[in-house]
């Protein structure tokens, strides 16, 4: 206890180096929170939203189905398995059926990834209303990156060409009936939902679906009928991939930073043990130990962590209780790179995190404390009394 | 193994033998010897000093005796204890409870105020709030300086400042007070008023102190004087 107070009376002394430290060690531990907070908040948003717009919770594919091979296309597809028959008439299971196809849109052709959904469906947020049948024409709906990269707009038409179930091509007038906006590329780029019924009519595939998206509710979590089941952690694994990518880049900057600031720390405690020799032999004259001098040493410098975390608290919280408010605005080109990102991103801060932040600093400080402090034990306490060093 | 809890004096004639005393510091290959064969005795109560010039050995056989350093060879009897045979601990032990030190430059920590400065010893020893408030303003009284309890060092004067050093030594009344040249930055006035204030404190709490010194107002005070040249005694007024 003696300790205790005898450091906290010596860092307040010390008044600007306290003041430096404390003020390097809160900033680094407001802003690695202010980061921790945004990919959490972004992985958190990420997974919502590929499940909100892409995967569902969780899916049924079609035993030859591929996600990741799209020479796999045209032969993943089958008739829905019978057992999940009560699944799709209440609506907790939604059949999706792709195949490729190519889009002409001012002359030009791509490849694009046509499919098939029912307009019913309340699975995904895909707009899938307006693919309702009007009139003889054939209503799909297309995202805002799919939009840009074809120069299409609502209520333009355009020629698609695909080969159906016999391999035979043919060709049809299309027209953009909606463009949503969604921060899921996967459900976007390079895709054109179109109406389950008119892709039946348009290959013969009647009833056949590629993967049926699942809502949670639907229980299934077992492979049916022969189609493999997925579930969400596999579903998510792109977004897996990218958090894991993601903290490691926050770990490094978290490393940098902190090195930074506990070099301030191991600097301060240098200089201080230099130049508070005598009261060092001082503190050992008047009965402590070295070691226990060595101890008030440490814990001076860890202490300087203990405050930046309150003062990092005290003037960290509204800045990042703002920053809630107002999210991270993110340039719209991210949201071209895989990653589902929108327009900002809202931090979600994790007390895990939070604490863990705090604890690597205060184990940290206490380590880079130490390491100058432990030579007190060896020192000679003649000379510290004299204020020699050696 | 010495329990430091049950560190107690044992009975001896003397506070205080040094036995064939030497000191070496090595210099470069060789060694400079601060010490040789020193032998004395200094029994309880005595108002003592070693006196001699600079590079005389006074500070190094203060430091020994205060635990603060060993010797190269001989030995060194504080309250009976062999110093050199004790662990860092109960050297500690012994400094905290037994003896007091007073620095040329009153070694006063900065951040506390003279009220903290003094009670500091007491709170190593682990004793109650009562108990340390009566004490360090006893010590306070006697040093009179109780007016500026509240005082950080950096607002006393150097005079001030070496009182607070000696209320800090004797608050714990030690058997062994060892004041290190502790006038040599005061002026005469202040010279005499702590070394006045000291010999009461001896005369009172029958104190021993042992100064090193080699300032002439000190030693017109002292009872025995011991004179060091090149690490050896030269005259003992005691012998």
């Amino acid at each position: 206890m003696l300790i205790i107070r005898t450091a906290f009376k010596n860092i307040i002394g010390a008044g600007r180096a306290t003041w430096l430290n404390i003020a390097v060690l809160s900033f680094v531990l407001v802003i690695m929170t202010a980061y921790n907070g945004i990919l959490d908040g972004w992985i958190e948003q990420s997974r919502r939203d590929t499940m909100d717009w892409d995967t569902g919770w969780s899916q049924l594919w079609q035993p030859n189905y591929d996600k990741y091979d799209i020479f796999s296309l045209p032969d993943a597809h089958g008739k829905t398995p019978a057992q999940i028959d009560d699944l799709l008439k209440t609506g907790m299971a939604a059949p999706v059926l792709v195949i490729q196809a190519s889009v002409y849109p001012q002359g030009r052709m791509m490849n694009i990834q046509l499919k098939g959904i029912d307009p019913e469906q309340h699975i995904l947020k895909i707009p899938s209303l307006s693919l309702r049948s009007t009139g003889g024409e054939t209503p799909v709906v297309i995202g805002k990156r799919m939009a840009a990269t074809t120069r299409l707009k609502k209520g333009d038409r355009v020629m698609i060409r695909w080969r159906d179930r016999n391999g035979i091509f043919d060709a049809r007038e299309v027209r953009v009936a909606a463009i949503f906006e969604t921060t899921v590329g996967s459900a976007d780029t390079g895709q054109m939902w179109i109406a389950l019924d008119d892709l039946y009519a348009m290959t013969g595939m009647q009833d056949e679906a590629t993967y049926i998206v699942m809502q949670r509710e639907s229980l299934v979590n077992a492979n049916v009928g022969g189609w493999h089941f997925k579930d969400n952690d596999f579903l998510q694994t792109d977004n897996r991939m990218l958090e894991q990518s993601s903290r490691a880049e926050s770990l490094i900057i978290f490393a940098i930073l902190l090195t930074l600031a506990l070099l301030a720390v191991y600097d301060t405690q240098t200089l201080s043990i230099f130049r508070r020799q005598k009261e060092i032999g001082t503190y050992v004259a008047l009965g402590m130990t070295p070691r226990e001098v060595t101890g008030l040493f440490t814990i001076e410098g860890t202490t300087y962590s203990l405050f930046a975390a309150i003062f990092g608290t005290i003037w960290g919280s509204p800045l990042l209780y703002w920053f809630t408010k107002t999210g991270l605005p993110m340039p719209e080109a991210y949201g071209d790179v895989g990653m589902a990102v929108g327009k900002a991103m809202y931090p979600a801060y994790k007390l895990t995190t939070i604490t863990t932040t705090i604890l690597v600093v205060i184990v940290f400080s206490a380590l880079v404390s130490y390491l100058p402090a432990r030579k007190i034990a060896h020192q000679n306490m003649v000379w510290a009394l004299k204020g020699k060093i050696n | 193994m010495i329990n430091v809890k049950q560190f107690k004096r044992t009975e001896s004639k003397y506070i205080i033998r040094a036995e064939g005393l030497t000191k070496d510091y090595p210099v470069g290959e060789g060694h400079f010897r601060a010490l040789s064969d020193i032998n004395l005795t200094f029994s309880e109560g005595e108002f003592a000093g070693l006196v001699g010039p600079s590079g005389s050995g006074k500070t190094t056989l203060l430091n020994i005796i205060g635990s603060l350093d060993t010797p190269t060879s001989g030995s060194v009897a504080v309250l009976g204890r062999e110093v050199s045979a004790l662990t860092a601990k109960q050297s500690a032990f012994l400094r905290n409870r037994h003896i007091g030190f007073i620095f040329q430059s009153y070694n006063l920590l900065p951040v506390y105020t003279v009220y903290e400065n003094v009670e500091f010893t007491l709170l190593l020893q682990k004793k109650n709030r009562e108990e340390r408030h009566k004490a360090v303003m006893e010590a306070l009284d006697w040093v009179g300086l109780t007016e500026k309890k509240d005082a950080r060092p950096a607002q006393l004067s150097g005079g001030e400042s070496q009182r607070v050093a000696i209320a800090r030594a004797m608050v714990k009344r030690p058997a062994i007070v060892l004041a290190d040249e502790p006038s040599a930055n005061l002026d005469a006035e202040n010279s005499h008023h702590i070394l006045q204030t000291m010999q009461q404190l001896n005369s009172e709490l029958k104190t021993t102190f042992l100064f090193a010194t080699h300032d002439e107002k000190v030693m017109q005070y002292l009872q025995r004087v011991i004179s060091l040249r090149d690490g050896k005694i030269e005259k003992d007024t005691n012998s």
